[in-house]
């Protein structure tokens, strides 16, 4: 390999522990007995569910469609039938429900209807709208919808298209055992990817850690009728950070507040390249993906899973063993820790990393910072991550922003170094979205005062326009009431208000005349009986009620 | 000494024009304190604080004619943030007012409500669509909580929905750390 490469700031060289669950080939999961499939497995909408309790799917099948342009559809992994459409425990750190789709499995896996796409012949917004209506999502993590990633948009080509199968966080080997196994796929992934993007350069970084995977690929890039450079990159953590891999491999670094794509490069992950391969040349949506299941198990291996498996399953099919501390979803440098382990396989999870206390000692008591700034030398964003930590624990959210939290990727490096064990990235996490949380705060202050003025001043609007559709009609009537007079006489102003009053008497009166009950017209002799009789009694009564004024006035 | 004054004298009549010309050309629109102020407001617009709405009580504290303590939707926080905008020491908000409660949106009960639309006029920002026999509701995106269709409504129909915490609301929290004890 000739190319240059480039060296990023900072970054650290955790234990690999890569070799654990590289060893085995790629297995299938069980499939078990039932589902759960999160609707929001993606950044943007949540996908809205199309399907009801009691509805039988098939393998494939549309359950839920995408909301909106940042969205993305949810499909059936297998076919059975739809047992629960409820809030149910979610892969999310902070063990809140939310909405999901149960599947009680048949163990048929029953396909529906699909096909491979032709799409060289559709236009590029048609096939991206297919795409994010076969689930497509970005697998490396961020779980962005790829079809909107595949909008080169206003510049209408984006030059570089980089394949990102750095995989530098340890324990993590799926995308390593995909480029392995299933090479060929992920560069068909890649054909569409740059066909889409009209990129005239396409780069594949792969640590130099993965020998095995930078020689399948590059056996796989032989074949191709484009060229594609697989360049292997020095095995750092967070080599593969894609803001870091873009710089490894151009030398370009992304503006902070921009994104890649402002620079002309786009980055996927291999794990969305051979999704998009199985979606456009085998027509399958995204309803499986590889997830590495290591650490505290017998066997760690590699699983292809279907996105809704509960994570105990897996855990079981490796090998659960005793003395088991937590589970993580993601690596030790940026996985969240699983409130419970029922909660679903989806579209993010990369690996199912089991703690024990051996392997992940609990770490000690968090002690003051001491300002050694060793996170600021390993931070890869060239932060200051000291200050940030001060800024963010002293709620001074404005300072923090000026120190340009919002370019920190959460990669762990600082809290990886602290000498003094702090969760630095906890604290940024917590600031983000305090930050966040009050820009939503405020938008709403800001509608609610505009549609607050805005009553205001439609109320005097209409207060105004009915004063002046009264002053109107008076000043019509009074012309029209002292020019009636055929005389010529000049009316004077109290003759034009006594004209005035005795017109709104007439009109009144009409009214009054116009106003008489109708529903006595058209009555039945008997009703007309009843009312006649009624009549009567009320004759005699107002009878009855003269007479004592009679007898009194005799009595005077 | 003639030429002196006429020296000063023209400096004086030249700084004049200056500053009239800019007293009338560059004058600021409205108030720019009581726009700081009404800017902190929570902008729930319900009346608690004794004015009809959020500008007219920032245009208050503005004059000096009202208190930075207030407002119960902006809690201790926003009258932090009034002592810090306006120099003043922060004071404990005015129980009189009410005290703050924990963000919620109006709810109707459709099964109940009999179409009066005085809610609608009731509401401050809008909030609910409906008509005269239709069926009202609110807009839940847009309301703030005010409180202030609840008295009109013949018929109790509306209830206060505290927000709950889901994952499009939840937050991180601060992480604790515990620092060792020393003594």
């Amino acid at each position: 390999m000739s190319r240059e490469l480039f060296k990023f700031k900072g970054g650290v060289h955790p234990p690999e522990h890569k070799s654990e669950s590289n060893t085995r080939p790629i297995a299938l999961a069980p499939i078990p007995n039932f589902l759960v499939i999160p609707v929001r497995q993606h950044i943007g909408n949540p996908a809205k569910p199309l399907v009801h309790v009691g509805q039988s799917v098939l393998k494939g099948q549309m359950i839920a469609a995408a909301d909106g342009y940042i969205s993305a559809a949810v499909h059936a992994p297998t076919s059975g039938v739809i047992s629960n459409i409820d809030l149910q425990p979610v892969p999310h750190v902070s063990g809140l429900p939310d909405l999901c789709i149960t599947l009680v499995t048949d163990g048929l896996e029953q396909w529906i209807d699909h096909g491979p796409i032709d799409y060289q012949a559709l236009s590029p917004a048609a096939l991206r709208m297919q795409l994010r209506d076969m689930g497509l999502a970005g697998l490396g993590g961020a779980v962005f919808p790829s079809a909107v990633k595949l909008d080169p948009g206003a510049a209408h080509t984006c030059p570089t298209l980089i394949i990102n199968g750095g995989e530098c966080e340890p324990w993590i080997t799926c995308d390593e055992m995909l480029m392995r196994e299933r090479a060929d796929d992920i560069l068909q992934g890649v054909a569409v990817m740059r066909h889409l993007l009209g990129s005239t350069e396409v780069l594949v970084g792969i640590e130099d850690n993965k020998p095995e995977a930078l020689a399948a690929m590059q056996a796989a890039a032989a074949q191709l009728d484009f060229v594609v450079e697989i360049v292997a990159v020095p095995a750092i953590y967070p080599g593969g950070g894609a803001k870091q891999l873009i710089q490894t491999l151009t030398g370009h670094e992304v503006p902070s507040g921009k994104l890649s794509t402002d620079i002309g490069i786009q980055v996927f992950n291999v794990g969305t390249a051979y999704a998009l391969a199985r979606a456009v040349h085998h027509g399958e949506p995204l309803i499986s993906r590889l997830v590495t299941v290591t650490g505290h198990v017998l066997r760690p291996q590699n699983l292809e899973v279907l996105i809704g498996t509960p994570m105990h399953t897996l855990i079981t099919h490796a090998g659960d063993r005793d003395g088991t501390t937590g589970v993580l979803m993601g690596g030790p440098m940026m996985g969240m820790p699983m409130p419970d382990l029922k909660v679903p396989v989806v579209k993010a999870t990369n690996c199912i990393l089991v703690k024990s206390s051996e392997l992940f000692p609990t770490l000690p008591k968090a002690l003051p910072c001491i300002r050694c700034t060793r996170c600021a030398d390993v931070c890869p964003a060239e932060l200051q991550p000291q200050e940030l930590f001060r800024f963010a624990k002293a709620g001074d959210f404005g300072r923090a922003q000026e120190y340009h939290l919002f370019d920190c990727i959460e990669c762990g490096c600082c809290s990886y170094v602290c000498p003094s064990h702090i969760p630095l990235v906890d604290f940024y996490r917590y600031a983000k979205s305090e930050i966040w949380a009050n820009e939503k705060e405020k938008r709403a202050a800001d509608l609610a005062r505009e549609r607050h003025e805005f009553r205001q001043f439609r109320l005097e609007r209409e207060k105004k326009e009915k004063a002046e559709k009264l002053a109107a009609k008076t000043q019509a009537k009074r012309a029209e009431l002292t020019t009636a007079p055929a005389g010529g006489a000049v009316a004077s102003e109290a003759d034009a208000k006594k004209a005035l009053i005795a017109a709104a008497l007439a009109r009144a009166q009409a009214k009054k005349v116009e106003a008489t009950p109708k529903n006595t017209d058209s009555l039945s002799a008997e009703t007309q009986r009843e009312i006649e009789e009624i009549e009567a009694r009320r004759a005699k009564i107002r009878e009855l009620a003269h007479q004592p004024l009679e007898t009194e006035e005799k009595l005077k | 000494m003639l030429t002196a004054i006429l020296v000063m004298v023209s400096i004086a009549v030249v700084i004049g024009l200056a500053l009239g010309w800019s007293a009338i050309k560059l004058k600021v629109e409205g108030n720019p304190l009581a726009e700081k102020i009404d800017a902190i407001l929570p902008q729930t617009q319900c009346g608690q604080c004794g004015f009809p709405g959020c500008k007219p009580y920032a245009n208050a504290i503005a004059k000096g004619e009202a208190d930075i303590n207030q407002c119960p939707p902006g809690g201790e926080d926003g009258v932090k943030k009034l002592a810090e905008l306006l120099g003043v020491e922060a004071k404990p908000l005015d129980e009189t007012h009410g005290t703050p409660k924990p963000k919620s949106v109006a709810f109707i009960d459709e099964k109940i409500c009999i179409g009066c639309t005085l809610c609608i006029q009731a509401c401050p920002v809008d909030a609910i669509a409906g008509a005269a026999k239709q069926m009202h509701t609110i807009i839940a995106a847009e309301c703030t909580g005010c409180e202030l269709c609840l008295p009109p409504c013949p018929v109790d129909c509306i209830t206060m929905e505290p927000i709950i915490e889901d994952l499009p609301h939840w937050k991180w929290k601060h992480p604790v750390i515990n620092l060792k004890r020393v003594a």
